[in-house]
């Protein structure tokens, strides 16, 4: 059982002007799941490695149960990896493979079996432990790559993009295993991807990341509901957060183009004429008169995308070049150029700082009542 | 597939097996010369067909040999040549292995600088460099002695010391001298080089994670994934060290290869060339690598194949 | 390329590294560092004493005629060989392309001589031309034609030209079919579909095709006439016939004035230029490598 604490890390790297890492804290509870979440290049998997010892940590420390592990070889710091190509040795069966490092350690013959066979248990991997790596599927491979995590019953557990290469449908199949096996196993883990879905639906807490900075780190509905910059608004949700240019007006409300207003909320978001970001989810949309509270505006539609469960309508607010996209039911009809009264559900929009993409806190107003 | 005329095909295989009979021809008439004895191989038009003295003349030469190379038997000499062949292909890829391993896994300084040096080793084939290497091999340690000499240190010794130093390490028919000056390989290196480079990152990751060290590593997880390369260079160094005909022509006149004892075998005017004997030892000295590279075919071509990379 | 993960350790690449770089500096280094310190020496003829004698045996090697035939025997016979050779196996290989069955059976057939000893390839063609006994000196000689390669230099150059092309069809046959393997059908079949023929379809599509290929063996048909012909000169003529020696090719004089002919100076200034030869064939060859990748 262990925590794992991020202090101030920072990492560079020789001939590198910028650094990759530009200083992360965090500190992940005992049993907690930890997803960090980025687009690539962004240094989730570069903090990743830096907790497994991979590589160097340029500036702060990391602690593994309350152990400074900087200067401790991977070996050391009690830690098992999942790759994201499982990195399955292709000479060795499944049960050498899964068992390689605990006799590494010399365990004893029948304590590592018994390990093995446990693990095996739990994954289902029983009647392969003979065969070789090019003899499984995709999925058996990766399930091969946890048993080998597994047995040695580390502090942490490390995942690297680890269902990255499996098709769709797998994907899904062992993202649900994995959330099961770690919630058995309540082991700490730290979980990288660049897949949203992956990431809301496992996570205990996600760190959003970009350009080496922590943009936010909360839970999944927290980072969806409060998104704390304008970067995490449009990397978390599907179609993308709409952005409009908005303006401060006279007692605190918020002018968007094309004459709509959102209301003024507890906290004045600055002087008027102070510009600002005005976020709407796609989803947050939705058809006039359908009873939903919530602010109107008009959309002239330029492309409608029928999904099935759901109708993609892309347009343009009315009179302005301002883009929206619209998530609404799969019965909405909406054809080019027709203008489309929508509603913007009431008190789902998000203000941004325009220079630095920061959440305007409590800045966002409720509608009085229930509008026309 | 573009249709192929029967006329094409039947031509194909007319020309291949003409090819196939011109050049087997030197090595059946090599085969009926062996089995023949002197007078008849001697009194030209030889016969065309194997004659009666096959067990003879192969007995002979490999019990007796030739008297124009003293009687060393050829048996003694293809042992020699085996020796010589298993050393060098073994040597090269354990010391291949070793420089690939470290160049290619660890950063350490004036490694680039031992890149090169073992690059440069490609430009610089026996040939061009006989004499002097003959010199080093006479006398293995003359550049340690002219380091002490050139640095003053062999003069300060001997004024301290009162001896004059002296160093000596005759390599010269030897099997040393016949094997370790040409065990370092640039190619072997370079092949090690390229399939360690080729392994994922990640796998080496793992095995760091599962808490191995470079020399377990290198024992568990890379040598047995680099079976099939080391078995390619295998067939290669053994035939290259096999077929060695000038290094051991300069520095072994007494330990003979069977290579060498041939050439003897000839060199001693025409009229008095024993054929059947000569031509024994040559089916002989074909076999072993014909062997090697017909038995591992797979292996001999992608190894030939891979070290042209 | 680089790796990303590495191993810490302080003194372990050194010890792994030291058996190669020890005998590389032993017997490659050093040596080579000799023979230029030797080509600018002189010997007197008893080995008594040496003298710094300059660029002089350089001046010597360029006056000197023998040097220059040598040269052209080099030339004469690299090219040769390089050219029947790789005509043959380019031949060979095309056809065991086309014929689909039995391709196996012919590769292994074409590619064991690859096994045998430039020595052993010597004797072999030796003793089919040898003047006395050989079979088809004995069938030239009494079809009209005056067989005796042991006077008439250009026939010991057919000989051991032969001789040397005879035992590297294997090496160009197994390249070459291999390249026409990887050749794709489809590029054929769009060929046959234009209405090319077969002669047509194998020099507008397949030669071009081949090309790098026949480059790369180019080099290394030149590097093995070069160097790896030695034993095959040294079984059949000795450099000989005649006075200038009508097969005494380079590498072959080397060894002839230095270790037979103890002239230590000359022999590596020879050397020097050999290596000069050689790293400029190095280079070529890496450079084409370069490209191949970059393909």
């Amino acid at each position: 059982m262990a925590t794992v604490d991020i202090r101030a890390v920072r990492k560079t790297y020789p001939g590198l002007p910028f650094e990759v890492i530009k200083g992360i804290d965090c500190a992940i509870a005992d049993g907690e799941l930890l997803v960090m979440l980025g687009p690539s290049g962004c240094g989730k998997s570069t903090l990743l490695r830096m907790v497994a010892g991979l590589e160097r940590i340029s500036q702060g420390e990391i602690a593994i149960a309350g152990r400074v592990v900087n200067d401790l070889e991977p070996k050391d710091r009690n830690i098992a990896m999942v790759f994201q190509n499982y990195a399955l040795y292709p000479h060795m069966s499944v049960y050498a493979n899964m068992s390689y490092g605990l006799r590494i350690q010399r365990l004893p013959k029948a304590e590592i079996d018994r390990r093995v066979r446990d693990a095996a248990a739990i994954l289902e991997l029983e009647p392969f432990l003979q065969r070789k790596p090019r003899a499984l599927s995709g999925g058996q491979r990766q399930r091969v790559a946890m048993g080998r995590a597994i047995v040695r019953e580390p502090d942490v557990f490390l995942f690297d993009e680890p269902l990255s290469n499996l098709d769709a449908k797998l994907r899904t199949q062992m993202r649900v295993e994995i959330k099961r096996l770690q919630q058995r196993l309540a082991t700490t883990s730290l979980y990288v991807t660049h897949d949203q879905v992956e990431a809301m639906t496992l996570a205990d807490r996600l760190m959003v990341m970009r350009d080496g900075v922590a943009e936010q780190i909360g839970t999944p509905m927290e980072v969806y509901t409060h998104p704390a910059t304008v970067f995490v608004g449009g990397f978390i949700g599907a179609p993308a957060m709409n952005f409009l240019q908005g303006e401060v007006a006279e007692g605190g409300a918020v002018r968007l183009p094309g004459g709509v207003a959102l209301p003024a909320g507890t906290a004045a978001p600055g002087q008027a004429g102070r510009p600002v970001t005005v976020g709407i989810r796609p989803e947050h949309l939705a058809p006039a008169g359908e009873g939903v509270p919530g602010l109107p505006v008009t959309l002239t539609v330029d492309l409608a995308e029928a999904l099935g469960a759901d109708t993609l309508v892309h347009g343009r607010l009315a009179g302005t070049d301002t883009s929206l996209i619209a998530r609404l039911a799969g019965h909405v009809q909406a054809r080019s150029g027709e203008a489309m009264a929508l509603t913007v559900t009431d008190g789902a929009w998000h203000l941004f700082d325009v220079e630095s993409g920061r959440r305007l806190a409590d800045t966002v107003g409720r509608l009085a009542k229930p509008a026309a | 597939m573009v249709e192929k005329s029967r006329l094409s095909v039947w031509i194909a295989h007319s020309v291949l097996i003409l090819g196939i009979l011109a050049i087997a021809l030197p090595i059946y008439v090599a085969f009926v010369a062996s089995t023949h004895d002197v007078r008849t191989v001697a009194q030209a038009p030889m016969p065309l067909v194997p004659g009666p003295h096959l067990w003879e003349n192969y007995a002979r030469a490999l019990g007796q040999g030739s008297d124009s190379v003293g009687n060393v038997p050829v048996a003694a000499m293809l042992a020699n040549s085996f020796i010589m062949a298993m050393v060098i292909a073994t040597a090269k890829i354990v010391i291949s292995l070793l420089s690939a391993f470290a160049i290619v896994y660890f950063r350490f300084p004036f490694r680039m600088g031992f890149f090169w040096m073992i690059f440069i080793t490609l430009m610089l084939p026996v040939e061009v460099r006989i004499v002097p290497t003959y010199e080093v091999v006479a006398n293995a340690l003359a550049p340690v002695q002219s380091l002490l000499n050139a640095t003053g240190l062999t003069w300060l010794i001997e004024r301290l010391a009162g001896l004059r130093v002296s160093l000596e390490w005759n390599m010269l028919d030897t099997y040393a001298g016949l094997t370790v000056p040409l065990v370092a390989s640039a190619t072997a290196t370079f092949l090690f080089r390229q399939v360690f480079l080729t392994m994922p990152d990640e796998m080496t990751e793992a095995a760091r994670i599962d808490g191995a060290g470079p020399v377990r590593f290198l024992f568990d997880i890379l040598l047995p994934l680099s079976r099939t390369n080391i078995a390619a260079l295998f067939v290669i160094l053994f035939i290259y060290g096999w077929n060695q005909y000038l290094w051991p022509l300069l520095v072994s006149s007494n330990l003979l290869t069977v290579q060498i004892g041939i050439g003897r075998m000839l060199a001693v005017g025409d009229g008095q060339v024993d054929w059947p004997i000569v031509m024994a030892s040559t089916m002989l000295a074909m076999i072993p690598p014909v062997i090697v590279v017909v038995a591992m075919q797979r292996a001999f071509i992608k190894g030939l194949v891979e070290t042209e990379k | 390329m680089h790796k990303r993960v590495l191993f810490r350790a302080r003194w372990l690449p050194y010890v792994l590294v030291a058996p190669q770089i020890v005998i590389t500096l032993l017997f490659f280094i050093w040596p080579a560092i000799r023979a230029v310190e030797q080509s600018f020496l002189r010997q007197d003829p008893f080995g008594l004493r040496t003298s710094f004698v300059w660029l002089e045996n350089y001046a010597r090697l360029f006056a000197d005629a023998a040097y220059y035939h040598s040269l052209g025997v080099t030339a004469v016979f690299s090219l040769s060989v390089t050219l029947l050779s790789m005509a043959l196996a380019l031949l060979f290989a095309v056809m065991a392309d086309r014929a689909v069955r039995g391709a196996t059976i012919y590769r292994t057939l074409y590619v064991a001589p690859y096994a045998i000893a430039p020595i052993v390839a010597g004797v072999l063609w030796l003793f089919l031309f040898q003047p006395t006994v050989g079979i088809l000196a004995y069938a030239l000689n009494q079809s009209g034609i005056a067989w005796n390669f042991r006077l008439d230099g250009g026939q010991a150059m057919l000989l051991v030209v032969i001789a040397a092309a005879w035992k590297q069809i294997a090496y160009n046959f197994l390249f070459f079919l291999a390249g026409l393997q990887a050749i794709p059908k489809s590029l054929i079949e769009a060929a046959a579909i234009d209405g090319a023929g077969p002669a047509r379809r194998f020099w507008t599509i397949i030669f071009p095709l081949l090309t790098p290929t026949t480059f790369f063996l180019m080099v290394v048909n030149i590097v093995y006439a070069f160097f790896d012909t030695f034993a095959v000169i040294d079984a059949v003529t000795s450099g000989g016939p005649g006075a200038p020696g009508a097969t005494n090719i380079l590498v072959y004089k080397v060894y002839n004035d230095g270790f037979v002919g103890l002239d230590l100076g000359g022999s590596s200034a020879q050397s020097v230029v050999l290596m000069v030869i050689v790293i400029a064939l190095t280079v070529v060859q890496f450079r084409y490598i370069e490209k191949k990748v970059h393909y």
